[in-house]
């Protein structure tokens, strides 16, 4: 070995910051390789990709528009991986959000008065918390392994959204078609800058985030959490429940994605079909870990993320790159991130060189 | 007075300026013509067969226009942005050809009145927002002929997407053509739950031929049904596009949709600016609508046959939805010598007498 | 039902299986190691497209299987340089090796949308395909199907008879006792690793040139995750892994066959089956504490490096 992996005594403070610097730069350099290989300029195709969505403020309100619901989730779910707690199932629970939040939409469609909205959200929420409570029931009561449980809801989630949006929920006057009846304004939430999609949801998603902050690194359950993630044993040690701690981090992914679910039928589709998420759920785990499990960083990570969908579509329209591209890049700026973590737990000494102390 | 470099300069660039302008005035005479596609090109299926239309329509007016087309768009929210950066790019005509495109393309529509939207197989308008579709069920109908002439367990199978009435017309369709050669005969369908997934048309492929389907249908996208009858050694009938490549023995044709002729004559409205929102629903008679070569296995009576009713439906003596229709219960929807309205067809939500199952609610 | 279509179902149940049984066996090796790889979805769908570039390309099924495995186990190498080398979270670059997959397959596969292959023939075994029921049930698959049995037996025999398996038991139970006896535990579950994708990417190949003998993006759909269910599903042993992959299987196949009977159930109820009895049976299993002890890697989705800080 040329080299030796060594633990720092201390995670580094400078690579905190410094390492997403590195991935950046490494992703850029995969970029040019993978541009020229597809006989394209790198540089128009840098800008196809992450400026040319953003160079208006229609862009910018898609970027947060696209971003909400992944900070929302990507929050959520923080809360139960800082204590190990695995929810892979943000998409179902998503989905659900968006069947109750868009059954009180439906059952108020001749209705119109400030409640509907508020509705929606509770209901939604409810939904989102409840579909979370069967893998956090199952795994308290019978110990099983909510990573498994939570992923095979989200498919049951989705065949019953769809279920009932082919069948009870759906647009009388629709000729049949999977899809409800279009909202009415009291169950559209509002935009907030003319010429945009950039809608009131933005902002609850960002008060989300801040929610998500204060609970994880400022209440005592936040320290509970973290002392649960670090060591299960310790925690049970100190005294905590640590089936507590499984519905609190269980339930706070779930609530988080069913709000989201009612901001994204309530927002941009106006709304209920079939499929509600174009995946988000699965791309909030990533989200979260990116930010690093916290909510300041997840809200970055949301942004960046958002930005990599919106230059694959650009991508396709201003230089003729194959969809496919996308999730090629998107996958390596994800490995470059999560490698590049590595950086501020550990570093490399080169064999060859004397030790030095630092 | 002397005339400076920077004079020079300044005349120069201007002079590059107008240049330029002009330039790309002749550019800007070419109409740019979008498309947004649901799934990517591929070699067969319902993008398939809107990008043969697009080509086509290069090579008829290529000198007048560019095209453009977005693949893999998701239905919902991510289709707005789409349709809209379309717009904003300066294309004067955007097709988009798929269902969930609907109240999408009608939004990005408002924001944009100058450009004309053809939408594909919905039911919404605007001024400036037509709509377009295929009478898919005539070829359904003429197939049925083909798979009652050729089964022998007198066991049809068909292989659905979801329980829409675009798919419960193709069934009924399908039914009345096989039962009007063969009244014995009855159609089992089975539901996939999914527009495209190769795995699970395959298993319900399987299923139907074992339950005794001698031929297999499908309105689902992929070419796997077509490769499970070849497999397994029976009869199939494809759609949307020819397959035969994928089934040779047991291809025995396919019931495909065919947009060149519309895509083409569209463009030329909006380029001769006569251009004006309409609900198109064209069939055999337009060219819409056309049968893949039959396969040689079928006997020449029965092509004959074939040939005469699609003559027929193309002339109007015939409609595939002529009374007396029978629903499963045995009571007549459509009475001895009157056809369904196309208000009635688009609704359709019960299977005609020969149908087995129930539809799912 | 006659028994005749009993039996039809129960073969077209082991083909259905089959992929799971690739991909499971492969997990279940990576798992037992301590290590969980969540791109199982990632890595069959990179298997089956370069499996199926190599099948294009040469008309060769060992060609097509080579390719496939190689690029398993290329995409594994990836996650094992994360998480093994380089310390990364588990869960986290699992999902992120399927985003990668689900692109870099779709991107591979761009111009082998409108191949068409002749697939892999069944193969007769001469006499024995000819007993009554048996026959059919046993000896009339195809050879990748024979395969995947044998990788069964090998996996068995390898955990409970050989001392390698004891190792890797061991290091999954608990890495650090095992760094102590001198075991090299990074570079033995970078092995387990790799042969995880390898499977994968073998259950991809199965997919794209034997099951359904096409290329079309995602169409591996879901069965990725599935693989990932069965394995939990059958306490980390071989022969449940078997079982649940061909009732998997067999509930995939009866949906369809229950909706060509005519029975009145909506079809997306009958679609929910498959997950809703894997839910179950997990509970089951699950509910007494020993058997899962028992049986699962302690130290599986944790990271473990000889030098880890903190803890």
């Amino acid at each position: 070995m040329f080299f030796k992996i060594e633990a720092r005594p201390e995670p580094s403070k400078a690579m905190k910051y410094f390492s997403p610097l590195v991935a950046a730069l490494l992703m850029l350099f995969s970029g040019l390789i993978i541009f020229s290989l597809l006989g394209k300029d790198s540089i128009e195709a840098f800008y196809a990709f992450f400026i040319e969505p953003v160079n208006d403020l229609y862009g910018i309100g898609e970027l947060f528009i696209k971003a909400a619901p992944l900070m929302l989730i990507g929050t959520g779910l923080a809360v139960g991986f800082r204590a190990s707690i695995w929810n892979i199932g943000a998409e179902g629970q998503l989905a659900i959000g968006a069947l109750f939040g868009g059954y009180i939409a439906i059952v108020f469609n001749d209705n119109s008065g400030f409640f509907i909205l508020p509705l929606m959200i509770v209901a939604g929420a409810v939904g989102g918390l409840l579909w979370a409570s069967i893998p956090a029931f199952l795994r308290t009561v019978f110990n099983a392994n909510e990573i498994l449980v939570s992923l095979m809801l989200n498919y049951v989630a989705i065949l019953l959204l769809g279920l009932l949006v082919h069948g009870p929920l759906k647009d009388p006057d629709g000729y049949g078609f999977p899809q409800s009846v279009l909202f009415s304004d009291s169950a559209l939430l509002p935009i907030l800058m003319e010429g945009t999609r950039f809608h009131l949801g933005v902002l609850i998603a960002v008060v989300g985030v801040i929610v998500g902050w204060v609970l994880l690194q400022k209440s005592f359950t936040g320290y509970q959490i973290q002392v649960a993630g670090l060591a299960k044993n310790a925690a049970s040690y100190a005294g905590f429940k640590y089936k507590k701690l499984i519905w609190i981090g269980l339930l706070s992914g779930g609530t988080a994605a069913g709000i989201a679910g009612v901001l994204e039928i309530s927002g941009p589709i106006g709304q209920l079909l079939p499929t509600v998420s174009p995946g988000y759920g699965y791309a909030a785990i990533i989200v979260a870990f990116v930010g690093r499990l916290h909510p300041g960083g997840i809200l970055l990570s949301s942004l960046l993320m958002a930005l990599l969908y919106l230059g694959g579509e650009s991508g396709q329209m201003n230089l003729d790159l194959p969809a496919a591209v996308t999730g090629v890049f998107q996958g390596l700026l994800l490995f470059y991130l999560l490698a590049t973590d590595f950086l501020i737990d550990y570093r490399v000494c080169f064999s060859g060189f004397r030790k030095e102390a630092i | 007075m002397a005339i400076t470099r920077k004079q020079i300069m300044s005349v120069f660039i201007l002079l590059v300026c107008v240049a330029g302008l002009v330039f790309s005035a002749f550019a800007e005479e070419k109409l740019k013509v979008g498309f947004v596609y649901v799934s990517p090109v591929g070699d067969a299926g319902w993008t398939y067969q809107h990008d043969l239309g697009r080509l086509e329509l290069e090579k008829k007016l290529g000198d007048k226009i560019v095209t453009k087309y977005i693949d893999s768009v998701p239905e919902g929210p991510e289709a707005e942005r789409v349709i809209r950066d379309l717009a904003k790019n300066g294309h004067g005509l955007i097709f988009t050809t798929s269902f969930g495109y609907m109240n999408p393309t009608l939004k990005v529509a408002k924001m944009f009145p100058k450009i004309s939207f053809e939408h594909s197989t919905g039911y919404k308008t605007a001024k400036n927002v037509g709509t377009y579709m295929c009478r898919f069920y005539e070829a359904r109908y003429l197939t049925g002929i083909v798979a009652g002439e050729m089964t022998k367990s007198n066991t049809l199978g068909y292989i659905a997407a979801f329980p829409i009435p675009e798919v419960i017309r193709g069934i009924n369709a399908f039914t009345l053509g096989a039962k009007s050669v063969n009244p014995d005969v009855e159609v089992k369908v089975i539901w996939v739950n999914s527009w495209f997934d190769p795995g699970k048309e395959r298993e319900a492929s399987e299923a139907l031929i074992t339950q005794g389907a001698d031929v297999i249908t499908h309105h689902t996208d992929s070419t796997a049904p077509i490769m499970t009858a070849e497999e397994k050694g029976v009869y199939s009938i494809a759609y949307h596009s020819d397959m035969s490549k994928y089934g040779p023995k047991s291809h025995l044709t396919a019931a495909t949709h065919v947009y060149g002729d519309f895509y083409v004559k569209t463009t030329q409205t909006v380029l001769d600016g006569t251009w004006k929102s309409d609900t198109v629903w064209s069939g055999i008679k337009e060219g819409s609508i056309e049968l893949a070569p039959i396969n040689p296995a079928v006997p020449a009576d029965v092509v004959a046959h074939v040939e005469a009713v699609t003559k027929g439906i193309a002339e109007g003596s015939l409609h595939p939805f002529r009374g007396p229709i029978k629903d499963q219960s045995g009571k007549v929807v459509v009475e001895t010598g009157k056809s369904l309205s196309d208000d009635d067809l688009l609704a359709m939500n019960y299977y005609v007498e020969g149908v087995l199952g129930k539809i799912p609610k | 039902m006659d028994f005749d279509i009993f039996i039809k179902i129960l073969v077209a149940a082991i083909a259905s299986g089959t992929p799971f049984v690739y991909a499971a066996l492969g997990e279940l090796i990576t798992e037992k190691s301590g290590v969980l790889n969540l791109g199982v979805e990632g890595m069959m769908l990179v298997g089956a497209i370069c499996g199926f570039i190599g099948m294009a390309t040469t008309g060769s099924i060992f060609v097509a299987v080579v390719c496939g495995m190689a690029a398993g186990a290329f995409m594994a190498g990836i996650f094992a340089l994360l998480t093994l080398s380089l310390m990364a979270n588990q869960v986290a670059s699992g999902l992120a090796l399927t985003i990668f997959g689900v692109g870099l397959s779709s991107f591979l596969g761009l111009n082998y949308t409108s191949v068409a292959l002749s697939g892999v023939p069944e193969l007769h075994i001469p006499l024995l395909s000819d007993i009554p029921v048996m026959g059919e049930l046993l000896f009339s698959h195809d050879i990748l199907i024979y395969c995947s049995l044998f990788l069964f037996a090998a996996v068995s025999w390898f955990l409970s008879k050989t001392k390698a398996g004891l190792v890797l038991r061991g290091i999954g139970e608990a890495p650090k006792s095992a760094h102590a006896l001198g075991y090299n535990v990074i570079a033995i579950r970078y092995i387990a690793v790799l042969f995880g994708g390898a499977m994968a990417g073998l259950g991809g190949v199965y997919l794209c040139i034997a099951y359904t003998p096409m290329w079309v993006e995602g169409m591996v759909a879901g069965r990725g995750w599935v693989s990932l269910a069965l394995v939990v599903f059958a306490t980390w042993r071989p022969a449940r892994v078997m079982i649940g992959a061909y009732l998997f299987g067999g509930i995939t196949v009866a949906q369809f066959h229950v909706q060509g009977f005519g029975i009145e159930i909506p079809s997306q109820l009958l679609s929910m089956l498959p997950y809703i009895s894997t839910i179950i049976v997990l509970v089951f299993i699950s509910r007494d504490p020993t058997t899962i002890r028992l049986n699962s890697p302690a130290s599986l989705g944790a990271t473990y490096h000889p030098s880890q800080p903190h803890s």
